[in-house]
C-alpha cells in the first residue's frame, strides 16, 4: 500500500468538478483507492462517497492505494491536484 | 373539434407545430419479490447502460451548444451511474433480499439523497437533485415509460409545460422550438421573458396545456391573441398561415425603421434600447435597431454554475458586449441575486420574505469581494465603449453612497497599477423601491442617470408579490399611482440636467408608451424584438399632445380608466 497527505488549497474546497476529475482519474487504475479526511473513509472511485465528506478548505486529506499499479495511481492523482491547484 | 386555450399572449407571433411535451411522466411502480434474481440483475444493468448511452448523447450536445461549462453536470451524472457504491448495494439487495430492481434502486438512492439533504451546505444538497434526476432517469427505463430530453428535439416542436425553469430553457435547441405554452405564468415570468429573447412565440397562464395537449397534437400558439388552439380544422390552419404572412409583412414593414433615430411626429427624439442577458443577445438589439442596451442583467453570468465567475471572464464578457456597440450607451446593472434568482453555491439561508430581503445591492454591500471583482471587470471592460454602471434595489442615498465609494476605491486601485479606466462612465440608480422614487428629488443630485424597473417597482408600490396569481390583478402597470412615482421621477431627474429610463415591461408596452412619452422619458429599453414596433408607433405620436394626455390621466382614478382614454386617443 502506498499513501499520501495532501492539505487542500482551493477556496471552494473539493466541491463538483475537482471530485469529478478525482473520480475519473481514479477510476482508471485497478487498484483499490481510498480517501480519508476527519477519521472517515471513502472509495476514490465512488463520487458520492467522496462529495459525502464535504471537504472544504484547509482540510488535511489522505489518498491510499493498494493493488498492482498503486504507485501509477497515486502518482497520476498527485498530478491532478497540482495541476488544478486543489491541493499541496 | 378544435378546442381553444386561453392564455397571457407572453411573445408576440404566430407558431405551428407539433406539441412536445415537457412533462414529468409518471415513474410509480410497486415492490415486489422476484425469484430470478440474477434475470434481475440483467435488467438493471441493462437500464443502467441505456441510461448511461442517453446521457453521453446528452452531454454531447450539451457540450457542443452550451459549452463545456454546462455539460459538466451531465459528467457528473455519468459517474453516479458507475459509482461502485450505489451500484453494489442495490444488486446485494435484490440478490438477497430478492427485491425488485425498482425498489432496491429506490431504497439506495433515497438513502444517499437524505445523507447529501441532512448536510449543513446547500451547494450539497443541491447534490441530492442529481441523485434524484440519475434515478428518474434509471426508472425510466426500468419502467419503459419515456422522459422528456428537450436537448434531443429533432424536428419543429412546441414546447408545452407546466413552467419552464431557466434550466428547460437552456437545453432546448433553439433551431426546433417554435413556440411555447405553459399552465402557469405572466408576462413578466422567466418563460415569457424567454421566449420575447428567442423571438419565439409564446402563450403563458393557459392554466390547462399539459392536460389538454397530448405529445404529437397540431397545435397553434397565437403568440398576438394569447390563444392554443389544439388540432384545429384545415381551414383553421389556413387562417393562421395567411395570419402568421401578414405578422411577418408587418415586421418587413418595421424593419424598415432599423437604422432611423426614433423621433416623434413633432420631432421630438428618444432613445430606444435593448435588455440584454448574455453577449449572444447583443445579435438580437443589433438586428432590431437598438440604439442602447439600456439593461445589460449581469445575473446571468452567475447563473447555471458551481463558483462565482472570476474577473477576467466577466471582463471578457462586458468587453464583447460594449465593442459589440461599437460606443452606444450600454447600460450595466451590477450583480441582482435573491428574491426568485438564487445562486446555491453562495450558500445564502432561506428568507420568508426573499423578495424584501437580502438580495442585490444588498447583499453586494455585504459580500464585497464577489461585488469588488464585478466592478473591477467592469472597470477594466470601460475603455472599449459608452460604459453606464446601475445598481439594482437602491433604498437610501446611504447605500448608493457606499456602492459609489467602493467603485471609487476599485478605479483608485486599478488606475495607480497603470491599469487604463474610462474617465467618463455615467454611475445611476435602478428605482424600483417607493422610498428611491419618493426621494428622487434628493438622489437627482447624487447621481447621474435612473432607470425606473417597472416590474418591481409595481410589485412594491403595491405590496403584491408578482409570483402570487391569487394577487396578480394588483400589478397596474396604468394605475395613476403608479404613473405618478414615475413623473415624480423624471421630473426630478430633468430639474438637475440628468436623465431617466425605463427598463422594465412597462417601456415596451404600446398602451404605456405614449403616456410615457408624455411624461418626458429619456430612454425606453425594451425585449429586443420590441423595439421596432414601439419606434413605428412613436413615430405617430405627437409628443406635445401626449404630454396633455399624460397630465390628463394622472387625475385619474383607476387602471381601466386610464386605459380607456389612452385607447381613444391613440389607437
Amino acid at each position: 500500500m502506498v499513501e499520501k497527505q495532501f492539505k487542500v488549497v482551493d477556496a471552494t474546497g473539493i466541491h463538483a468538478r475537482p471530485a469529478t476529475l478525482l473520480v475519473q482519474t481514479a477510476s482508471k487504475f485497478d487498484s483499490e483507492i481510498q480517501l480519508g479526511y476527519n477519521g472517515k473513509q471513502v472509495n476514490l472511485k465512488s463520487i458520492m462517497g467522496v462529495m459525502s465528506l464535504g471537504i472544504g478548505k484547509d482540510a488535511q486529506i489522505t489518498i491510499s492505494a493498494t493493488g498492482s499499479d498503486e504507485q501509477d495511481a497515486l502518482n497520476a492523482l498527485e498530478d491532478l491536484l497540482k495541476k488544478e491547484g486543489l491541493a499541496e | 373539434m378544435s378546442t381553444i386555450l386561453k392564455g397571457i399572449a407572453a411573445s408576440n407571433g404566430i407558431a405551428i407545430a407539433k406539441a412536445y411535451r415537457l412533462v414529468e411522466p409518471d415513474l410509480s411502480f410497486s415492490k415486489k419479490t422476484i425469484e430470478d434474481t440474477d434475470g434481475e440483475i440483467a435488467r438493471f444493468r441493462a437500464a443502467m447502460d441505456a441510461a448511461k448511452s442517453e446521457l453521453e448523447v446528452i452531454r454531447e450536445r450539451a457540450g457542443s451548444e452550451l459549452g463545456a461549462d454546462k455539460a459538466a453536470i451531465f459528467d457528473a451524472h455519468l459517474l453516479v451511474l458507475n459509482d461502485p457504491e450505489l451500484i453494489a448495494p442495490i444488486e446485494d439487495n435484490v440478490k438477497n433480499n430478492k427485491l425488485n430492481a425498482e425498489s432496491a434502486l429506490k431504497e439506495t438512492t433515497d438513502m444517499f439523497i437524505t445523507m447529501f439533504e441532512q448536510m449543513d451546505n446547500e451547494y450539497m444538497r443541491e447534490r441530492a437533485a442529481d441523485i434524484r434526476d440519475v434515478t428518474k432517469r434509471v426508472l425510466s427505463h426500468l419502467l419503459g415509460v419515456k422522459i422528456p430530453n428537450p436537448s434531443m428535439i429533432s424536428e419543429e416542436v412546441i414546447i408545452v409545460a407546466e413552467d419552464l425553469t431557466p434550466s428547460d430553457t437552456a437545453q432546448l435547441n433553439r433551431d426546433f422550438v417554435k413556440g411555447f405554452t405553459t399552465n402557469i405564468g405572466g408576462r413578466t415570468s422567466h418563460s415569457a421573458i424567454m421566449a420575447r429573447s428567442l423571438e419565439i412565440p409564446a402563450v403563458v397562464g393557459t392554466k390547462t396545456a399539459t392536460e389538454d395537449i397530448q405529445n404529437g397534437d397540431l397545435i397553434i400558439v397565437d403568440g398576438l391573441n394569447g390563444e392554443v388552439h389544439i388540432n384545429p380544422t384545415p381551414e383553421i390552419v389556413d387562417q393562421y398561415k395567411k395570419e402568421h404572412e401578414r405578422y411577418e409583412t408587418q415586421k418587413a414593414e418595421w424593419a424598415k425603421l432599423v437604422n432611423e433615430k426614433t423621433v416623434s411626429k413633432d420631432g421630438q427624439h428618444v432613445e430606444l434600447g435593448g435588455n440584454i442577458g448574455t453577449p449572444n443577445d447583443l445579435k438580437g438589439v443589433l438586428a432590431n435597431g437598438g440604439e442602447a442596451i439600456g439593461l445589460y442583467r449581469t445575473e446571468f453570468l452567475y447563473m447555471g454554475r458551481d463558483q462565482l465567475p472570476t474577473e477576467d471572464e466577466q471582463f471578457e464578457s462586458y468587453k464583447a458586449v460594449l465593442e459589440g456597440m461599437n460606443g452606444k450607451p450600454v447600460v450595466v446593472r451590477t450583480l441582482d441575486i435573491g428574491g426568485d434568482k438564487k445562486l446555491p453555491y453562495l450558500n445564502l439561508p432561506e428568507e420568508m420574505n426573499p423578495f424584501l430581503g437580502f438580495r442585490a445591492i444588498r447583499l453586494c454591500l455585504e459580500e464585497q469581494d464577489m461585488f469588488r471583482t464585478q466592478l473591477r471587470a467592469l472597470l477594466r471592460a470601460s475603455v472599449y465603449g459608452n460604459l453606464k454602471i446601475m445598481f439594482p434595489m437602491i433604498s437610501t442615498i446611504n447605500e448608493f453612497h457606499q456602492a459609489k465609494q467602493i467603485l471609487l476605491d476599485e478605479k483608485e486601485k486599478l488606475v495607480n497599477s497603470g491599469t487604463s479606466v474610462s474617465d467618463n462612465i455615467e454611475l445611476g440608480i435602478m428605482v424600483e423601491i417607493p422610498s428611491t422614487a419618493v426621494m428622487a428629488d434628493q438622489f437627482a443630485k447624487e447621481v447621474d442617470f435612473f432607470s425606473i424597473g417597472t416590474n418591481d417597482l409595481i410589485q412594491y408600490t403595491m405590496a403584491a408579490d408578482r409570483m402570487n396569481e391569487r394577487v396578480s390583478y394588483l400589478y397596474q402597470p396604468y394605475n395613476p399611482a403608479i404613473l405618478r412615482l414615475v413623473k415624480m421621477v423624471i421630473d426630478a431627474s430633468h430639474k438637475e440636467g440628468k436623465w431617466t429610463g425605463m427598463c422594465g415591461e412597462m417601456a415596451g408596452d404600446e398602451l404605456a408608451i405614449p403616456i410615457l412619452l408624455g411624461l418626458g422619458l429619456d430612454e425606453f429599453s425594451m425585449s429586443s424584438s420590441s423595439i421596432l414596433k414601439a419606434r413605428a408607433q412613436i413615430k405617430n405620436l405627437s409628443k406635445a399632445e401626449m404630454e396633455k394626455l399624460a397630465e390628463q390621466v394622472l387625475q385619474l382614478q383607476t387602471t381601466e380608466e386610464v386605459l380607456e382614454v389612452v385607447k381613444k386617443a391613440t389607437l
